[in-house]
């Protein structure tokens, strides 16, 4: 069986933003990068399917800067993963350039793809488009926001979830896409000795050119940062609880009309 | 220069965010076309004329009953070329985000969801998206698109007074074979009948702070009175006190309320990503130095369970 992970890092979630000097980004000085937290789960889920399966070779796909990208695909690879490929590139990239990216490098590999596994998004750019746009590009079906998976004999079901935790259980005959959500599983922990096997095990690069994208063809791209716009402080509601909850909703009516 | 927008609909009514964005397209002046999907799409249709759309694309057939990204995809995509839209604008619903980037594979183009903010200038399309968990917006440029899709969080743009039923063409949406095996075996309906989190208008939170699940009833009866959702921290829903499904933040759901009231919740920066976005956020909570209070609008230090039923009488009585 031939899987991929396909992985992003992404800032911590506890870092604070702050605006390059002419707001057409962030400032990256002093970030701490860390694996997507849903590509995690994509990645444990690959495992999974590895150990139920037996025979099966799983290579963990990334595309941005080596220098920033490579901590998470060691990551991968100390949580077992047999293999990387990075897409070595400091061009801006949207989630089409992306996922034309990741789909020639897929491309690009020995044997046919079964499963492609992502995160259901990324908490950077927030855009939960990679995956889709990917499926497509290999022409073949996808599951997003998926908490529950099985496989079996190249047929897998797939729950997402949607409003309300309403699941749309779809079944899928030949290869997916299958972005993970939370709740899918648990990931595990690199162990010491799978960190040690890390190190040793295949990272190959790729660019751009090597893969016949040209960086311009990018379709969307953020221009015009901003910060949110400061909130009027908080007001504390004095008095017994009784006051408290009269002045608040008093306030909600008449002050923020929200009620 | 047309639009399409993409209108979902449920018990035979247009949803508020799908209305909205009728009614922005209204304003640009540019010929509409609603593309629908599901049973009832072409009378729902008719609904779509009195914000100003003219033409539909209405998927009736028993094909587009239960959402299938890859037949939807292929569908939606060769009625969208039919309509020669240049835009195509939907709400950033779980079906939308799930569909649209695939449209977008298949039409060579560029899609942002989650958008906020929305604008027609020079016959662009400029919106506006949170990054970064909402810690910054940045303007989404389009470029090397054919068809321009934005997909807009609901309840952020004004929906206009609907005018009268005008005439519509409505056009049945072909479905599209394709090659690829995948199936819709069953949609499993939530135990929920509320309004979900991302739409709600009003939000009851709750967090470690509510001590057990049982608690929980006591937000459902706030709820209740205020016609609100109630959502939770990630505490409690790895607690299991709540399903998964009910968890707002960076690792849940994105909000956008009215009035997100959060109760027993310490605000730490993964919740607050989810809902900072919030229009009015009121914090219940003992200890003052709650982090929660910095972002909230109005704050009540005290004990929840003494604070919450006193306020649930409250509004019971203010709303009446
Ligand atoms: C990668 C990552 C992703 C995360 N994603 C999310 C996410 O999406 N959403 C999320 O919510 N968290 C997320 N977290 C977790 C987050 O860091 C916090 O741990 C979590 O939000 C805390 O939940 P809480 O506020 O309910 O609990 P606590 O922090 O324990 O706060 C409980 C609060 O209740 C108050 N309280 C207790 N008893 C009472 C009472 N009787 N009356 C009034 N107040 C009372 C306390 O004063 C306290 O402030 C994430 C963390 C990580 C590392």
């Amino acid at each position: 069986m031939r899987i991929f992970v396909c992985i992003k890092q992404v800032p911590d979630t506890e870092t604070k933003i702050k605006l390059n000097s002419d707001n057409s980004g962030i400032d990256e000085a002093g970030i701490k990068w860390i694996m997507n937290p849903y590509d995690e789960y994509a990645v444990e889920e690959a495992l999974q399917v590895k150990q139920k399966a037996g025979d099966a070779k799983i290579t963990v796909v990334t595309v941005g800067p080596k220098k920033r990208c490579v901590d998470s695909l060691r990551t991968a690879l100390a949580m077992g993963a047999d293999d990387a490929v990075i897409v070595d590139t400091d061009a801006a990239m949207d989630p089409y350039l992306t996922a034309k990216a990741l789909a020639e490098a897929i491309k690009k590999q020995d044997t046919p793809v079964d499963l492609v596994f992502t995160g259901k998004l990324a908490i950077d750019d927030n855009a939960g488009a990679v995956s889709q746009y990917l499926a497509e590009f290999l022409s073949i079906g996808h599951a997003t926001v998926v908490s529950s998976f099985e496989y079996a004999e190249g047929k897998l079901t797939a729950e997402r979830e949607t409003e309300g935790g309403t699941r749309e259980v779809y079944e899928i005959e030949g290869a997916a896409v299958i972005a993970a959500n939370k709740g899918l599983n648990t990931p595990r922990y690199a162990s010491l000795p799978g960190i040690m096997k890390a190190k040793k095990k295949p990272l190959a690069e790729l660019s751009l050119d090597d893969l016949g994208i040209a960086a311009d063809q990018i379709k969307t791209k953020f221009v015009n940062f901003e910060l949110p716009a400061e909130k009027p402080p908080v007001q504390m509601l004095e008095g017994e609880v009784a006051d408290q909850v009269k002045s608040l909703v008093t306030k909600l009516r008449e002050e923020a009309k929200v009620l | 220069m047309s639009f399409v927008v993409f209108c979902e609909h449920q018990n035979g009514e247009l949803k508020k965010g799908s209305r909205e964005l009728l009614s922005f397209a209204a304003t640009t002046g540019e010929s509409i076309t609603a593309l629908l999907f599901g049973p009832g799409s072409s009378e729902v249709a008719k609904q779509a004329s009195r914000y100003g759309a003219s033409i539909a694309f209405a998927g009736d057939s028993a094909e587009f009953e239960k959402y299938n990204p890859v037949v939807f995809a292929a569908s939606a995509s060769a009625a969208i070329k039919e309509s020669g839209a240049k835009f195509l604008l939907a709400s950033s619903t779980m079906m939308a985000k799930d569909l649209f980037p695939r449209v977008a594979g298949q039409l060579d183009t560029g899609v942002a969801s989650d958008c906020t903010d929305l604008v027609f200038e020079g016959g662009n399309l400029k919106a506006k998206k949170p990054l970064y968990a909402g810690k910054c917006k940045a303007e989404v440029e389009f470029s090397n698109s054919p068809v321009q899709m934005v997909l807009m969080r609901p309840n952020q743009l004004p929906v206009a007074d609907a005018g009268d039923e005008s005439a519509i063409d409505v056009k049945a949406i072909e479905v599209v074979a394709t090659e690829i095996k995948q199936i819709t075996k069953e949609i499993k309906q939530g135990a929920s009948d509320k309004v979900d989190l991302t739409e709600a208008n009003v939000i009851v939170s709750g967090g470690r702070g509510m001590k057990e699940a049982d608690n929980f009833k006591m937000l459902d009866d706030l709820a209740d009175v205020l016609g609100a959702t109630v959502g939770a921290s990630r505490a409690v829903a790895d607690a299991g006190w709540v399903p998964h499904s009910m968890q707002v933040g960076q690792t849940g759901k994105t909000v956008a309320p009215s009035l997100y009231i959060a109760c027993g919740i310490s605000g730490a920066i993964q919740h607050l990503a989810g809902m900072s976005g919030s229009k009015v956020i009121v914090a219940i909570n003992q200890d003052p130095d709650a982090p929660i209070f910095a972002k909230s609008s109005y704050g009540i230090v005290g004990d929840l369970f003494e604070v919450v039923p006193k306020l649930t009488e409250e509004f019971k009585a203010a709303l009446n």
